[in-house]
């Protein structure tokens, strides 16, 4: 790497590394960073598998019988499990990075701002790969039988859970691209708990007055959550509503954050 | 000097909210030289740096880095171009060598990254994370990181604040071996000593402008700034200089540069040098840091701005 008989020289060599080595460099940070941030990990996946957990063994709401509370415990909390990483996580995470100038920094390097973008969303994937994985076996665990076929159920759940990462990461980015990272941190967990009690997560919409149920509906996490539940509880196809209002809010607030995000 | 400078930047203006930060500045960086931009806090120095690295766009006036523009081409110039911001610039939970190593992967011929970190005795920082780093480490971190991809051309932000004498002394060894090795280096500093002793080139700003430029002894040279010869010493402030001006020939001139440091402007002999010694004993005061000839960098500042350069 460096010249012969000479390690310390610093005669000049510039060049770019090529770019999917950069894109995997950056993506094995990323990873990193997030499973050494102790309090992050506590919120991604010790707090949904609690809910799995409580709400599933606990009688705190009348949800039916064992199977069919968890077969409407599961999907939710799969729902706040990609809330937790991609939009907390992401913002928190991406607001001190913001603060501490290692997104100014790394903007002067030639890894291109795509791919940074790019590495942080394989590293929020990767990271919901294990929560799927966590939040499922625990559910199988306390007696959950998924609905649907197998593999047709697992692609629309999928598609579901890429289309609400989008929309929450979308949103976790606004944030963290525009307010301060004590801000975001405070804001963000605000909004993880305002939606885990709201959004149709662990609470059914139809608790909620018929006036508010709509809006609800409308928010992406009640959007995800239904949705969720739509395909893994009531066997159903890919639904489009959800999937509609997820895009909708994808593409809204990730405009807006291509607009108006602040790397320092 | 060459053709085409690496660095150009003609009448450069920056401003922010109203307040204008940079004011028609202008300089040229030689290939393979030193060049340090010399100035107190808040004369512009980070903007204008800034805007050679590409991240802020000129009002007006031209920036141009190896011939590229720096927003246009910046992805060009990124691979080439080693950047040391001021401070910050590292991931708050990933420890010193981590991120070197990371930094270093980002380029094709890096250079060895644990020879870098045994140089900058960053060797025994371990696994300690960013944000708990000292100050003087996490800016000997930085300073690896820009120069790590073996750029043609370094910008450094004020690369030895914070640093105790010894990390001092390893940075300005770099930079002097950088410079053996055919690398273009820019500095910011308002130290006079680092800029003496390490640019070829030395652009002095104040309030966004440039108030004087040119090699070190250029600078200091006798004369240069319609200043001869002078004595200086420093002693108790307030001394009484009609006195003293009485005491030395007619046609010097006795100042309070600044309080306890004085100078004796005029032709500097051994008279000269007796008389101030004289009159000094006569009043039971010591000439502490007697000097006479050249002037400093501080000088030149001081002259050119009316205000001292590090405050």
């Amino acid at each position: 790497m460096s010249t012969a008989g000479e390690p310390s020289s610093f005669v000049p060599r510039p060049g770019a590394a090529p770019v999917q080595s950069m894109l995997l460099a950056q993506a094995a940070l990323e990873v990193r960073m997030v499973l050494r941030n102790g309090e992050q990990l506590l919120l991604t996946l010790v707090v949904p598998a609690l809910v799995l957990v409580v709400f599933g063994t606990v009688e705190l709401m009348d949800l039916g019988g064992r199977s069919e509370r968890m077969g409407y415990l599961v999907p939710g909390v799969l729902a706040l499990a990609v809330i937790s990483t991609a939009f907390t996580g992401l913002a928190i995470g991406t607001g001190f990075e913001r603060r501490y100038g290692a997104l100014k920094r790394l903007g002067s390097t030639p890894l291109p701002r795509g791919a940074l973008l790019a590495a942080k969303g394989l590293a929020v994937l990767s990271v919901e790969a294990l929560q799927v994985v966590l939040v499922c076996g625990l559910g199988i665990t306390l007696g959950w039988e998924p609905q649907g076929s197998a593999l047709g159920s697992s692609l629309a759940a999928l598609v579901l859970i890429l289309a609400g990462t989008a929309a929450f990461a979308s949103l976790g980015l606004l944030m963290a691209g525009t307010l301060r990272a004590e801000a975001t941190l405070a804001a963000a967990n605000l909004v993880y708990l305002l939606l885990l009690i709201s959004g149709g997560i662990a609470v059914p919409l139809d608790r909620f007055p018929d006036a508010l149920r709509p809006a609800l509906e409308l928010l992406p996490a009640g959007a995800l959550a239904e949705g969720l539940r739509a395909v893994l509880r009531d066997g159903a196809g890919l639904p489009l509503s959800a999937l509609l209002v997820l895009a909708a809010w994808a593409t809204g607030a990730g405009l807006l954050a291509a607009r108006t995000f602040r790397w320092e | 000097m060459s053709p085409s400078p690496v660095v150009e930047v003609v009448d450069l203006v920056k401003r922010y909210a109203g307040r204008t930060a940079v004011d028609g500045l202008s300089f040229r960086v030689e290939a393979g030289q030193v060049t340090a931009v010399l100035g107190p806090n808040g004369a512009g120095k980070t903007t204008t740096l800034e805007t050679c690295e590409g991240y802020r766009r000129p009002d007006s006036g031209k920036v141009r880095v190896l011939g590229r523009d720096p927003q246009r081409d910046a992805r060009e110039l990124r691979a080439r171009v080693g950047v040391m911001l001021q401070a910050g610039g590292v991931y708050p939970s990933v420890n010193a060598v981590e991120m070197l190593r990371h930094v270093a992967s980002l380029y094709a011929h890096p250079l060895e990254v644990a020879g870098l970190v045994e140089r900058l005795g960053l060797g025994a920082t371990g696994r300690t994370p960013y944000r708990r780093l000292s100050g003087g480490q996490q800016q000997r971190l930085s300073l690896a990181m820009a120069v790590v991809g073996r750029p043609e051309l370094v910008f450094l932000d004020e690369p030895t604040a914070g640093l105790d004498p010894q990390a001092r002394r390893a940075t300005w060894d770099l930079v002097e071996e950088m410079r053996r090795d055919g690398v273009t280096v820019v500095l910011s500093t308002h130290h006079m000593d680092e800029a003496e002793r390490l640019a070829d080139h030395v652009v002095v700003v104040d309030h966004g402008r440039v108030v004087a430029a040119g090699s070190p002894a250029e600078l200091t040279a006798d004369g240069a700034g319609g200043a001869g010869d002078r004595l200086r010493f420093t002693a108790r402030p307030g001394l009484d200089l009609a006195s003293l001006a009485a005491a030395v020939p007619a046609a010097s001139r006795v100042e309070e540069v600044s309080p306890g440091r004085y100078a004796v402007h005029g032709r500097v002999d051994a008279h000269l040098l007796a008389d101030v010694t004289a009159w000094c004993a006569a009043r039971d005061v010591m000439p502490e840091g007697l000097s006479v000839g050249h002037r400093t960098l501080e000088d030149v500042f001081l002259e050119l701005t009316g205000t001292e350069l590090r405050s």
